[in-house]
C-alpha cells in the first residue's frame, strides 16, 4: 500500500553498543506505486514545480521523512 | 552536437563555508552512482537501445549533465574561500595536497572514477534495470547526503536532485513496458 | 571580479529556470506518452515562453548560449562573467 515511508522494529539485543533505534524506517517514493504514469495528472505551478523538483505532485517525494520522530505503534 | 546555457537547471545556494560537506558532497560528483557515471551511463547506451527508447536515455542523460554541474557549484562554493588549515581541519587534506582547491572525480573516500562503475549490456532489458537501479542508488546517496548536512540552502537543492531520481527512475520503468509490449502496437490513452 | 549581478538578474534567471524546468518534465514524459496531445501543447507553449523570457534575459544581461544560439554584442560578451557556478 502507498506511504511515503515505511517503518519497522529491528531486533534489539543486551549487549547492543549504541543507544537502540527502535524504529528504523526507509523511503518508498510514489514512482514504486505508479507503474505508467497516466495522462492528465494534476500539475504545480512552473515555479512550484522547479521548487519541488517534478511538475506533478503525486510524484513529490519529502525527505526527510516528515513524520520523523512521530511515534507510530 | 552541444550548446552551452549559462544557467543552472535549478538556483543553487549554500549559507556557510563548510569544506567538510563538500568532502561528502564530491561523493555524486565522482562516485560509483554519481551524476557524472549517471550521464555517461545513458550517453553511452543510447547507441545501441532500441529506437523507442534512444531519445529518453537521450534527454535524462543531458540533464545529468546539468546536475553534475550543480553538484559542482556546490562543491566550488563550499571550498572557494577556504583556507589551507580549513581545508585540512576537514580531512580534505589529502585533497589539497595533489589538487589545491581544483575540482576532481573521485568519491567522498578519494577514489577515482572509473568506468567500471558503468554497465553497457547491450540487452534492452539488462540495461533498463541497471539504470532503474543507478537512479535508486543516486536516490538513496543524496537520502544520506541531506542526513549528515545542516547546511539549509545545500538541502534544498539537494531534495531537487534526490526528487530527479525518483521521476528518472518512473520514466526507466515506463520505458520498460514500452519494450515489453508488441511492437508496431499502438499504445492508445 | 568585483561586478555585482543585481537583483533583477536572480528574478529573471529564476522565472526561466522555472518555465525550463516543465520543460524538461514535460519532454521526458512525453518520451513515453507520445499521443498525449494536451501535454505537446503545453510543450509547445512553454517552449515559446522559454524563448520570449530569454530574449528579454540577454538584452537586459548579455547571451546565454553559446556556438550562435545566442546573438553576441561588441565587444564580445560571450565568455563574460559570472559564470553559473560563480552567481
Amino acid at each position: 500500500m502507498f506511504s511515503q515511508f515505511k517503518y519497522w522494529k529491528p531486533f534489539i539485543g543486551p549487549f547492543d553498543p549504541c543507544k537502540p533505534i527502535k524504529v528504523k524506517s526507509y523511503s518508498t517514493p510514489p514512482h514504486l506505486y505508479i507503474g505508467f504514469q497516466p495522462p492528465g495528472m494534476k500539475q504545480f505551478s512552473p515555479k512550484d514545480a522547479l521548487m519541488h523538483g517534478t511538475l506533478w505532485p503525486q510524484l513529490y517525494s519529502p525527505y526527510p521523512d516528515p513524520n520523523k520522530g512521530v511515534k507510530k505503534d | 552536437m552541444f550548446y552551452y546555457e549559462k544557467k543552472l537547471q535549478y538556483p543553487v545556494r549554500v549559507s556557510t563555508c563548510n569544506p567538510m560537506l563538500a568532502k561528502f558532497l564530491i561523493e555524486q560528483y565522482g562516485g560509483a552512482d554519481g551524476e557524472l557515471a549517471a550521464a555517461l551511463r545513458y550517453m553511452n547506451q543510447r547507441y545501441t537501445i532500441p529506437d523507442k527508447v534512444i531519445g529518453l536515455l537521450n534527454d535524462i542523460a543531458m540533464e545529468e549533465f546539468s546536475h553534475l554541474e550543480m553538484i559542482a557549484t556546490m562543491v566550488y562554493k563550499l571550498t572557494k574561500d577556504a583556507t589551507p588549515e580549513m581545508m585540512k581541519a576537514a580531512g580534505l587534506g589529502d585533497h589539497y595536497a595533489d589538487h589545491d582547491k581544483a575540482l576532481y572525480y573521485h568519491n567522498a573516500a578519494g577514489v577515482p572514477w572509473t568506468a567500471t562503475y558503468i554497465q553497457a549490456k547491450g540487452d534492452p532489458i539488462a540495461d533498463l534495470y541497471e539504470d532503474i537501479a543507478a537512479e535508486e542508488k543516486a536516490r538513496a546517496t543524496y537520502q544520506w547526503l541531506i542526513d549528515m548536512s545542516d547546511d539549509p540552502d545545500i538541502n534544498d537543492s539537494l531534495r531537487f536532485l534526490r526528487e530527479r531520481e525518483v521521476v528518472h527512475s518512473l520514466r526507466f520503468r515506463e520505458a520498460v513496458e514500452i519494450l515489453k509490449e508488441d511492437q508496431g502496437k499502438k499504445k492508445f490513452y | 571580479m568585483t561586478k555585482q549581478m543585481p537583483p533583477e538578474y536572480y528574478q529573471c534567471l529564476e522565472e526561466i529556470q522555472a518555465i525550463d524546468f516543465v520543460i524538461v518534465e514535460l519532454n521526458l514524459y512525453l518520451n513515453t506518452h507520445p499521443n498525449d496531445l494536451e501535454a505537446i501543447k503545453q510543450f509547445n507553449e512553454c517552449s515559446k515562453k522559454s524563448m520570449q523570457l530569454k530574449v528579454e534575459f540577454e538584452k537586459k544581461f548579455g547571451p546565454l548560449m553559446n556556438f550562435g544560439r545566442s546573438y553576441a554584442n561588441y565587444p564580445w560578451d560571450l565568455d563574460d562573467t559570472p559564470w553559473p557556478w560563480q552567481v
